[in-house]
């Protein structure tokens, strides 16, 4: 009887280590699973909508210091999109560079990054927060997206603002391996598109945007990670939906699983 | 070097514990000593842990460096990095504390999967998912977040309404007078018997109450890494000292509750694992007899 017994708890004992380790080799199983994928869209859907509650109805993104400012910005993705045509933007100083504002709008535009510049500017010191961890604090300057849109006018069923970038990326190791190269793009909705901060920036810490950080257009949407502030934009595309785009998910790396709300 | 009789006797002393330990237990008194909401928010809690533990180290690996401050991006002083640096015998795994480096190979910053060397801040074997996997590694911790936080609540609430954290955790002016003697009992692995069993012992007291303290600093510091929380609630970073101090208190923090575990769960083993695990299943606790 005592023996019995013995022998129950020392299994007892090991049926508590293996069911951690049991539990470790379900978990990249489940990882795998496209059926555990919905459980982790819910999720994501369930934060959006949380966030989004307490973001209501546009709170702004804390604004910094000019002594806050980072001595580096560290540039990260794409540091040179290195083809044939940005290579000779880049000896024309990006003078032949257009801005294409096109999709669901009234009136589609093309507007040079001079004409730009014209336009009213916001600046804003902002923390900018990568994905994978680190932190850095810049000077942006650039022209209120919203307003952008407003010139173009957004037709009836308009839901999205699609950032297409010159850009190909072939992924980084310190994002789970290397991952499939494709175009890079983004993509918000109106409610983030025509938030205050929202901007098309063209100069950071007050010097030209350089081309390690985006030149000579990116996308600033604070409130958001790093990997959605777009660089190299030369097209915004007003759509109804994200689907016929690339992966559908609404972004190069939403495409490779990453959250296309990326307020966390 | 250990001396033959030293280690003669800490094998005694083992198989004396591992006895009392497993001894089978004489029938005696028992008293419901854990309800139901602290056995159920006690499991989905310690799996809650296991997963944003496991998750949070893949996480970490995107990234493997700390700072202090409202920034940091690897141009900045780190004050613990786990990386891989090429030396005379070739790339070692480097751990960084301040100004102390550690060689750590095999385990921490350069490690073996799948049989092939990888930089790698934290080993394969203890990550979740195994494979460097950012984007899985951040779903399981939003996840497993969410259960937290809901089962925390749940906790939390109960604990006050019913005066669980009052009666049961929250020490008395009693238990502070008894700390210099609980601390001897513990060095001692002397386990209370009899009438003292019915309640936590002072330094229990103090662990389970830090514990609770430490998840909801996580829960705090975790929501501080978030832009979108952060424009929400601009104070967040401004408590911990910027964006970058919040996740080095959130690596922290988890590493305490870490700790923790590894000393809850050997305690559970010395005191008697069958009865101890018993108890939080079904809530009954047999009062052990003084050995004499």
């Amino acid at each position: 009887m005592a023996d019995m017994k013995l022998l129950t708890r020392r299994a007892a004992i090991a049926a508590g280590f293996g069911g951690a380790g049991f539990l470790l080799a379900g978990a990249d199983r489940l990882t795998l699973s496209p059926g555990f994928a919905h459980v982790f869209l819910a999720v994501e859907d369930w934060t959006m909508a949380t966030q989004r509650g307490l973001l209501y109805p546009d709170k702004l993104a804390k604004e910094y210091s000019p002594s806050d400012i980072s001595p580096v910005f560290r540039a990260n993705g794409t540091l040179d999109p290195d083809t044939l045509e940005y290579a000779a933007h880049i000896r024309q100083g990006f003078a032949n560079w257009r801005l294409r504002i096109d999709g669901l709008v009234n009136q589609p535009l093309a507007l040079s990054v001079r004409e730009l510049k014209m336009l009213p500017s916001r600046t804003q010191i902002t923390r900018h927060d990568c994905v994978e961890g680190w932190s850095a604090i810049g000077m942006w300057a650039g022209v209120p997206l919203g307003l952008l849109l407003k010139a173009a006018g957004l037709k009836p069923g308009a839901r999205y603002a699609v950032f297409h970038c010159a850009d190909n990326l072939d992924g980084e190791p310190s994002k789970g391996g290397m991952q499939s190269p494709g175009q890079y793009y983004e993509s918000i909705d109106l409610r983030d598109a025509f938030h205050p901060q929202t901007l098309m920036a063209y100069a950071l810490n007050g010097k030209k945007l350089d081309v390690a950080h985006g030149a000579p257009l990116r996308l600033r949407v604070e409130r958001q990670l790093g990997y959605k502030q777009a660089k190299y934009v030369d097209r915004i595309e007003i759509t109804d939906r994200l689907s016929h785009i690339a992966g559908g998910r609404g972004g190069y790396w939403e495409d490779r699983g990453y959250e296309w709300y990326a307020g966390i | 070097m250990m001396s033959k009789t030293r280690r003669r006797r800490i094998k005694a002393w083992l198989a004396t514990k591992h006895r009392e330990a497993f001894a089978p237990h004489v029938p005696g008194e028992s008293f419901y000593r854990h309800r139901a909401p602290v056995r159920w928010t006690h499991w989905i809690n310690a799996l809650c842990i296991i997963f944003l533990v496991g998750s949070g180290l893949n996480i970490f690996n995107a990234h493997p460096h700390l700072y202090w401050g409202k920034y940091g991006a690897e141009t900045e002083p780190t004050f613990f990095s786990l990386t891989d640096i090429e030396t005379s015998k070739g790339t070692r795994g480097d751990t960084q504390i301040g100004p102390w480096h550690f060689d750590t190979t095999n385990v921490l910053g350069w490690s073996k999967v799948d049989g092939q060397y990888q930089e790698r801040g934290w080993p394969d074997w203890i990550t979740i998912p195994s494979f460097q996997d950012l984007s899985a590694a951040r779903h399981w911790h939003f996840l497993f977040a969410w259960i937290l936080v809901i089962n925390g609540a749940v906790y939390l609430t109960y604990s006050l309404c019913s005066r669980h954290l009052a009666r049961d955790i929250w020490p008395g002016w009693r238990d502070v007078k008894a700390i210099p003697r609980s601390i001897l009992d513990h060095l001692r692995l002397k386990h209370p018997t009899g009438e003292a069993a019915r309640r936590y012992n002072v330094l229990q007291k103090l662990a389970y109450l830090s514990v609770i303290i430490l998840v909801f600093l996580m829960v705090l510091t975790g929501l501080t890494m978030s832009p979108g929380i952060d424009a929400a609630f601009p104070w967040l970073t401004g408590i911990f000292g910027g964006r970058q101090s919040a996740r080095s208190i959130h690596f922290i923090s988890a590493a305490l509750i870490v700790l923790f575990v590894i000393i809850h769960v050997t305690e559970v083993v010395l005191a008697g694992p069958i009865n101890e695990i018993r108890s939080m299943l079904s809530g009954f606790y047999r009062i052990p007899k003084g050995h004499k």
